[in-house]
């Protein structure tokens, strides 16, 4: 039965072509894609480098709601819209089923952005127009540095499953001109 | 013992009609629960395409479609497989019997128990992934343990299978690469069963009350370690699946035994620490960087090393085989002049094709770290999941039942015209939704999980994506169709074949499926044999490089974040 290799394999010589072929693989995923990440560390602009805190999501929400009354400067969809000054933190919770609050910033400034959900499992993805998508847990705080670049109404999703309701977990990011 | 086994008429194996009857009530099972994702599917597919059902209904039935695929089918028929692998293929009588009905019988019984969990709809809807704090029923969870187990008995009982034949010297010297490939699938699936006990059985003492809480981040963690290996042991059992087509649509074997062999290894050690790139978008700090780089770079990468080695294997084989049979001139005449009416052939190809150009490199992509900030439970990775185990996994199964519908249950496979035409109609639909997916989410962000792109149900904060976006869906809709009907027709031949495909006897078997003889020994000029598959891997390489790049410009004009 040819299904089964008649002799010891191990012996067999391997055929120049699939020498070349594994050796261009080695190079090009175990070495380069691999390097890569670390480059990317270095040169690159975006990055999942940040810091994580344990909280309790009440002290968690009792900040974010300070921070949202002492900076708002309007109102939308029931939420605050809160304009902190350029290049500060600024304090965003995710809950079931929204993101609070909304926020004004200048483009081209350097924000720091604590994110946390208060209940569950939640995605926060500046989804249209896209920019990137993190991953939010109860009882984690989220600190990492951003740069919002171009002025624009930037809408969030939620884009991991929350429960029923979670097709309308929205929220909103506006970039204005420095 | 006359009537207790017989010799395939095909391939020479001696087969055990327990083992025969055991291969046939898994496989039955496995199609059976084909149809109900196919089913779950339409409903997953209007609801985004075009919204017609109400986001409710969307997640109930997104997780019958999750768990009924993604757990049920492709679990069912491999355990069909395992005991191909473990009893024919080594000519051995399965190790209890007995104790692989049991095993059948509690994996039909938790599915059972989880899919009506499912559609009795607890208040708290579970998508696939059922992270706490959102709650299950008790019997969700225990249903889930209870497949869990029995697929473990399954593979303990391969395992003694594969014993037994070593002891009784039914089967000696090395063993089959297909078997081989089939051991290291098993070894994973003990892993990975193991560890998705550490996730299941909490969750069901929290479901009862036995257990307060669950930390959610660690679960989430713990989870991965059981979710992604899982998707591995689909892997193994696809690749295996693909080398055991290679040989009985073309008499091919691979052109390296040691290297095909290694490359199974590779997965073995490196795969489930890999599995972190389920991780790379989770709070740093909790998970820091450098824990994710060394996980997710070099760790995953020499598992996709494996994969890089099996897609140069597999063509090889095909070319090795057809070349033998006289199909030697120029490049690529070995390709050209398969034996495309076979649907196992179509099958093979297209299933190595899309997995390797759709669902691999994508995989890689998505599992890049600072990649991820982009695909990250967006469309796209429903476009990368879908070319692997839909296009890659699925479509090697169906080529591979239209062998085990012959050989196992000896009937002739219905409107062989329909059946070449099957693969083409479910490959070619599940490209074109898998290439919508992809441009949907890496592009436009488009969210997973989200039944209502058109109104979000009425959120005050609703916001209309542009056209493109729904162009695209509509791509994905109409391959997604094709898919259902390729899906459908399948299971019609299946059906049609089991119930009223003419009986075969073992002179027709042999004169119909005869498995192309290779060369008797292929010996060193082995080279010559494999150059069109030097070229085409040559041509993936090139692509998948490109996609790569590609995707690191794109995040490159995304914002600066943890800069
Ligand atoms: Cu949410």
């Amino acid at each position: 039965m040819a299904v089964a290799p008649e002799r010891v394999y191990w012996h067999e010589r391997v055929s120049r072509l699939e020498r070349i072929w594994v050796a261009l693989a080695v190079v090009m995923v175990v070495v380069f894609f691999s390097a890569m990440m670390l480059v990317w560390h270095a040169v690159g602009r975006q990055n999942t480098e940040g810091r994580a805190f344990r909280v309790t999501p009440a002290a968690y929400r009792a900040q974010v709601e300070a921070f949202a009354r002492q900076y708002q400067v309007g109102e939308e969809a029931g939420r605050p819209v809160v304009e902190p000054p350029p290049g500060s933190d600024v304090y965003m919770y995710a809950t079931r089923f929204a993101f609070y609050p909304i926020l004004r910033l200048r483009a081209g400034e350097r924000y720091t952005l604590h994110i946390a959900s208060l209940d569950y499992l939640h995605g926060f993805s500046i989804a249209h127009p896209h920019q990137w998508n993190l991953q939010l847990y109860p009882g984690y705080e989220w600190v990492l540095p951003f740069t919002p670049t171009t002025p624009g109404v930037y809408n969030l999703a939620c884009n991991e499953f929350c429960g029923l309701g979670h097709e309308f977990m929205l929220g909103k990011i506006v970039v204005v001109e420095r | 013992m006359a009537s207790e086994a017989r010799t395939c008429a095909v391939t020479g194996f001696r087969v055990y009609r327990q083992t025969e009857n055991l291969i046939k009530a898994n496989a039955v099972a496995a199609v059976v629960f084909l149809l109900i994702g196919g089913i779950a599917a339409v409903v997953v597919l209007l609801t985004r395409w075009l919204g017609l059902f109400a986001p409710r209904t969307f997640y109930q039935f997104i997780a019958l479609h999750g768990w009924s695929m993604l757990i049920f089918w492709i679990i069912f028929f491999e355990v069909a497989i395992l005991y191909f692998a473990g009893s024919v293929m080594l000519n051995a009588r399965l190790a209890g019997t007995r104790l692989a009905w049991g095993a059948f019988g509690l994996m039909a019984i938790g599915a059972a128990m989880v899919e009506a969990a499912i559609l009795r709809s607890p208040l708290n809807h579970l998508s696939f992934q059922p992270y706490p704090p959102l709650r299950g029923t008790w019997d969700f969870y225990l249903g889930t343990d209870l497949f869990a187990v029995g697929a473990l008995l399954a593979v303990a009982i391969f395992f003694a299978t594969v014993y037994r034949a070593r002891k009784e010297k039914a089967s000696q010297g090395p063993l089959p690469l297909v078997v081989y490939g089939a051991f290291v699938t098993a070894v994973l699936a003990v892993a990975t069963l193991l560890v998705g006990a550490m996730v299941f059985v909490p969750a069901f003492l929290w479901a009862v009350g036995l257990v307060p809480s669950l930390n959610p981040f660690v679960w989430k963690l713990v989870y991965w370690g059981y979710g992604h290996p899982s998707q591995q042991i689909n892997l193994g059992a696809t690749i295996s699946v693909w080398y055991l087509l290679a040989f009985l649509t073309v008499g091919g074997t691979t052109p390296s035994e040691k290297i095909s062999r290694f490359a199974f290894v590779l997965y073995l050690v490196a795969i489930n620490l890999g599995s972190a790139h389920h991780l790379q978008t989770e709070p740093s700090g909790a998970l820091s960087v450098g824990w994710k780089w060394i996980n997710t770079g070099y760790l995953m990468h020499l598992a996709v090393l494996g994969s890089m080695i099996h897609a140069f294997a597999v063509p090889g084989s095909v070319e090795i085989g057809q070349r033998a049979r006289g199909y030697d001139r120029g490049l690529f005449q070995w390709l050209a002049r398969g034996p495309w009416r076979n649907p196992a052939f179509s099958s093979l190809v297209l299933s190595v094709a899309l997995f390797g150009f759709l669902g691999g490199t994508t995989g890689v992509i998505a599992g890049t770290e600072q990649l991820n900030l982009k695909w990250h439970n967006t469309t796209a990775i429903m476009g990368h999941f879908h070319g692997v185990v839909v296009a890659g996994t699925t479509l090697a199964f169906m080529g591979l039942t239209y062998y085990v519908l012959p050989l196992i249950f000896r009937r002739r496979v219905v409107a062989p015209r329909l059946a070449a035409v099957q693969p083409w109609l479910f490959g070619i639909g599940v490209g074109l939704m898998v290439l919508a997916f992809l441009q949907l989410g890496v592009r436009f962000g488009l969210p997973r999980k989200q039944p209502d792109v058109f109104a979000f149900g009425r959120s005050p904060l609703a916001f209309r994506y542009p056209p493109e976006v729904f162009a695209l869906l509509t791509v994905a809709g109409v391959g997604g169709l094709l898919a259902l009907a390729g899906g459908a027709l399948f299971v019609a031949l299946v059906v049609g074949t089991v119930l009223g495909g003419r009986r075969l006897t073992d002179e027709e078997l042999r004169r119909e499926y005869a498995i192309p003889q290779p060369a008797s020994n292929p010996g060193h000029a082995r080279d010559v044999g494999v150059r069109g598959t030097f070229i085409l891997c040559l041509i993936f390489a090139a692509f998948f490089l490109a996609m790569y790049v590609a995707n690191y410009l794109n995040l490159a004009r995304a914002w600066p974040i943890g800069h």
